[in-house]
């Protein structure tokens, strides 16, 4: 009941947090996408590229993420404001499970089917775009899923540096010890993870071919 | 189609090699022409190069050695995309696109090429009935489908365009054996209409005396013979005459297992 007061009590902070959280994690998302779809079609389509590209990946996910941070902070321009810094770090955390979903999702496509296309005669980029993406969506779907989830967390960190979010509570929350203010910024970081999650799967579900 | 001469052969191979990357060498010293409007029948054993030199006419591979021309103009020449719009291949797997229902799969080339959406519904449903289809089913997934009739739609997928050329890699291999004799019969009949330059690969001797007016034998990599069905029975030749003893042998035991 207590903690229920409490939320409604500051409910246009806790709204106005959340929107923050889902603007560094839509944007280091989006980014993400743009990013590591084309690298893992790269990777798959050109082998040369396949370890570089995914190695590269491999060791960012291997950096703590408060180490990231902190090591991004004296990067000029980027160290001027803690959501660009914040953006650039979960951005770079959301490459790994996006590559290697195209990569597999593009891999896995039947390659009686890729043959026929090319021996009907259509060029690379028909194959590519008529093909092999849209039989690949499902699995590059899940891979946005995991690293929209992943963010979702991973975003909380980033008031540690003053980005902003729903870490703001939290932090706030240990550094008071007051638990109705680390559920604040816990309960609905929870909560639009398990959103994203079901909502992205859903969409998988319904993008995967029969 | 016309410019060519009649008596030009509609596919040529020139002494044609192809090798690996790993210098492991598939085809040599290949000699090959395909007259306008026979069908053509490889038939070899796994491994004898018959779908490697198919592979070789519509450019999916580039020949190591020799030349390949598709109505007198060497493939290395020509455009690679435009060469294989102008040829029909249908594989074994049949390769319809998942995604894609009956008729985007056969109206995707005439899609591309830039037709308009009734031109393409039209030639659809003209080519669904060609090959023995329904066209209600049109709107179906390729997993909704029998092997028969995807292996139908595969057909009228090659046919879509127009093409003047045909290549066939085992169609009909993956069918049971009443609609694999159903289907090579209508192939007959199609055959008999469109007058096409098919080349056929196939290992059944039984398919390659029904549907080819030419059989070329190929065994590791290197042509054998090129003989008719006729010639084919009555050949000399050891390997064409164990092929045809295989067949017979066949035979034999089945009418000793019904009596």
């Amino acid at each position: 009941m207590n903690l229920l007061h409490f939320f409604l009590q500051n409910q246009d902070q806790i709204v106005e947090l959340t929107l923050e959280h889902l603007w560094l994690v839509g944007i280091s998302t989006l980014l993400a996408v743009v990013v590591g779809i084309p690298l893992g079609i790269l990777s798959a389509h050109w082998p040369v590229w396949n370890r570089p590209v995914l190695g590269t990946a491999n060791i960012i996910q291997t950096i703590p993420s408060l180490a990231l941070f902190g090591f991004l902070l004296p990067v000029p321009w980027l160290g001027d404001r803690a959501d660009r810094l914040a953006i650039l770090a979960l951005t770079l955390y959301a490459l790994l499970p996006v590559i290697r979903n195209t990569y597999t999702g593009i891999r896995g496509v039947d390659p009686a089917v890729v043959e026929a296309g090319r021996g009907m005669g259509l060029t690379n980029s028909q194959l590519l775009f008529q093909v092999e993406l849209p039989l690949a969506m499902s699995v590059i779907l899940s891979g946005v899923r995991v690293a929209v989830v992943v963010s979702v967390g991973l975003a909380t960190i980033a008031a540690a540096i003053g980005a902003g979010g729903l870490g703001e509570f939290i932090f706030r929350g240990l550094a008071m010890v007051n638990n109705q203010l680390i559920l604040a910024g816990a309960i609905p970081a929870a909560v639009l993870a398990l959103s994203a999650d079901f909502g992205l799967g859903w969409l998988e579900k319904r993008l995967r071919p029969q | 189609m016309e410019r060519t001469s009649t008596n030009h052969p509609v596919i040529e191979l020139r002494n044609v090699d192809y090798q690996l990357p790993s210098g492991q060498p598939l085809l040599a010293g290949l000699n090959l022409q395909v007259q306008r409007g026979e069908t053509l029948v490889l038939l070899g054993r796994s491994g004898s190069g018959k779908t490697t030199t198919l592979k070789l006419i519509n450019r999916l591979l580039a020949p190591t050695g020799g030349e390949v021309c598709v109505n007198g103009t060497p493939t290395s020449q020509s455009d690679v995309i435009c060469l294989r719009r102008s040829i029909g291949y249908v594989i074994q797997e049949v390769g319809l696109f998942p995604h894609f229902t009956v008729e985007r799969n056969i109206g995707l080339v005439p899609h591309i090429e830039g037709w308009t959406p009734e031109r393409i519904h039209l030639r659809v449903e003209e080519l669904m009935r060609l090959v023995g289809l329904d066209p209600q089913i049109a709107s179906r997934y390729p997993h909704q489908l029998s092997g028969g009739q995807r292996q139908r739609v595969g057909v009228a997928r090659a046919l879509a365009a127009d093409p003047a050329i045909l290549l066939m890699d085992e169609p009909f291999g993956a069918l049971d054996a009443l609609t694999r004799d159903q289907l090579q019969r209508e192939f007959l009949s199609l055959q008999q209409r469109l007058n096409k330059t098919v080349v056929f690969v196939t290992h059944d001797l039984r398919e390659a005396l029904r549907l080819g007016s030419r059989i070329a034998l190929m065994e590791a990599g290197r042509l054998v013979a090129v003989l008719s069905p006729e010639e084919f029975l009555r050949s000399s030749d050891p390997l064409a005459a164990a092929y045809v003893q295989a067949f017979a042998d066949g035979l034999d035991s089945s009418s000793r297992g019904a009596s």
